[in-house]
């Protein structure tokens, strides 16, 4: 069996992998990047619209420039690569065992391991629609990949459920395309994606959004031939006698995205409620010397925050091999993160006592949208320590504070923080 | 007609709040803007009236590419009424590998001053 070696090994060569491996050699570190595909570049490569790199770059780009952009300092720093390989475990110890079609099974001894494995796309089996399975249902990356990489177009006349931004650029991609895109059907009383998106890319081109609706049933027993759609409740429970039937030849899901995370609970982290690996204020997860960013840990809505991400996962990898790797364990007490009213996930999910004075980075998602209400943060004995006011929150929107503890008054003593997302109390109300 | 009529609702996207902007016509037959809540949504309204554009990004068909295909955009905003007919051309284009990021392979599309740009390297097969 082939073995390398390397200080620091990059699981994945998308926007996450890329950024953090640039992050890591800007020291002496030797660098290894592993990627499944046979090209880098990630996802981005088949996001061929533009409105990436605002934050980044101050430009707005194609997704496949932005994935260039960082191919090509990838290059210059001659860090190296293996493409077309799978890795197939990692252990606690960090070393992986990969495979690939050259080489067969090889082994790779690392001090320290980034996952930047990214997510991947919710199916028709995660939403259990009945009926018969003909060809004609695709996931939206699926059909992404076929019609802006591959070159093939999945079909004819289209309904997409899920109105996610990948399922609303679709539409547009496929409307160009000479398709007829008949509905996007949103199982929730609003749009899930961005405002943007839902002007540019439904109103543009007078494509029906049909909210508070999902699809009941496939038709069709070799090749799809229709849709039942039924009106919900809140609850999600279908309507009876709501149902209508939507004529076409394909089905793109634009359901959700789940982190990527097999590789992670192999290897014995923990994850948490949104599906990521669970970790501290560092990036680092419940294994010594393993981190993440990117999409493995949580589903991020712009490229340009998975870059920021990374970057700082690249950066506290440094410290970790300077400071702490091969040091005997020094025992870090703990600040529990705990998502309380209208949050849906945070990260990250503790923060080490002794990084209160530094500046932290929350990031969370509401469940449901509202206007006019105020973050709090509450500590185990539900004192308020911190609060700001916003105007508006929506579960599409990432929200990211950044904050030094200590500054607001954290005390070490501190074992938990609450945060929530609540209406204003009226003696609160101001203007904004 | 010499009433005051909202004659286009425009969402605004400049932000997340999502402004509705009416365009309203007054007795004189000039359009004044109403709805918006800052200078951007204001300028994206006035664009979005009078001569509303967007950057058209697509794929163009490769010959002895890595892939069959390579991702392009305009390299500026081009009308929205053109979109289709620029969509035509485009579909009518091969070019041939290797290409790099930023090579212009259309040139002044349909008169717009717009290029078609690639989005990024693509090698020889």
């Amino acid at each position: 069996m082939k073995s390398y070696k390397a200080d620091v090994l990059v699981i994945g060569a998308g926007a996450a992998g890329l950024a953090a491996a640039i992050e890591v050699k800007k020291s002496d570190l030797k660098v290894l990047i592993i990627e499944r595909a046979k090209e880098l570049g990630g996802i981005t490569l088949q996001c061929i619209h533009n409105g990436f790199g605002l934050k980044e770059f101050e430009e707005e780009l194609t997704g496949p420039e932005y994935a260039q952009r960082f191919i090509n300092q990838v290059n210059d720093l001659k860090i190296p690569y293996i493409l077309d390989t799978m890795v197939i475990e990692i252990t606690k110890d960090k070393k992986i065992y990969a495979v690939n079609n050259k080489e067969g099974l090889i082994e790779v001894s690392a001090k320290a391991i980034i996952l930047a494995m990214g997510c991947r796309e919710r199916t028709r089996g995660a939403i259990n629609i009945p009926g018969f399975r003909p060809s004609g249902i695709y996931t939206a990356g699926q059909a992404q990949r076929f019609v802006n990489i591959e070159g093939y177009l999945p079909g004819h006349t289209y309904v997409i459920l899920g109105s996610g931004d990948i399922g609303m650029i679709m539409a547009r991609r496929l409307t160009w395309e000479g398709c007829n895109v008949k509905a996007v059907v949103e199982i929730q009383p609003y749009v899930s994606g961005l405002l943007r998106n839902q002007v540019q890319c439904l109103e543009d081109y007078d494509i029906p959004l049909i909210t508070s609706y999902t699809v009941t049933k496939i038709h069709g027993r070799d090749r799809l031939q229709g849709v039942s759609i039924a009106k919900v409740t809140k609850d999600y429970d279908r309507i009876i006698g709501s149902e209508r039937f939507i004529e076409c030849d394909t089905l793109l899901l634009s359901v959700g995205l789940i982190p990527e995370n097999e590789l992670t609970l192999q290897a014995g982290a923990t994850l948490s409620q949104n599906g990521g690996p669970m970790v501290d204020n560092n990036l680092e997860t419940t294994i010594d010397g393993i981190f993440a960013c990117g999409n493995v840990l949580q589903v991020h809505d712009l490229v340009d925050m998975v870059t920021s991400e990374a970057k700082r996962a690249g950066k506290n990898v440094i410290d970790y091999i300077q400071y702490r790797y091969d040091k005997p364990v020094k025992k870090e007490e703990k600040i529990k993160c705990i998502p309380g009213e209208n949050i849906n996930y945070l990260k990250p999910d503790l923060v080490n006592k002794s990084d209160i004075e530094s500046n932290i980075i929350f990031n969370f998602r509401v469940k449901y949208p509202d206007r006019r209400v105020i973050i709090q943060f509450k500590d185990e004995k539900n004192k308020v320590i911190y609060t700001r006011k916003k105007v508006y929150v929506i579960p599409s929107e990432m929200i990211e504070l950044a904050l030094n503890l200590k500054e607001i008054g954290v005390e070490t003593t501190i074992k938990e923080i609450r945060i929530e997302v609540i209406p204003r109390p009226e003696v609160l109300i101001e203007e904004d | 007609m010499s009433e005051i009529s909202t004659v286009k609702v425009i969402r605004c996207i400049v932000c997340p709040t999502g402004c509705e902007i009416k365009a309203i016509k007054n007795p004189n037959n000039e359009i004044t803007f109403e709805g918006y809540t800052c200078n951007r949504g204001l300028e994206y309204a006035t664009q979005e009236f009078y001569e509303p554009k967007r950057i058209l990004t697509t794929t163009i068909r490769v010959e002895n590419g890595f892939l069959p295909l390579i991702p392009v955009r305009t390299d500026k905003p081009i009308l929205k009424d053109k979109l289709n007919e620029a969509l035509m051309i485009i579909a009518q284009t091969v070019v041939n590998a290797p290409v790099k990021m930023g090579d212009i392979l259309i040139k002044d599309l349909l008169n717009s001053g717009a290029n078609v740009i690639a989005s990024r390297d693509l090698g020889k097969a």
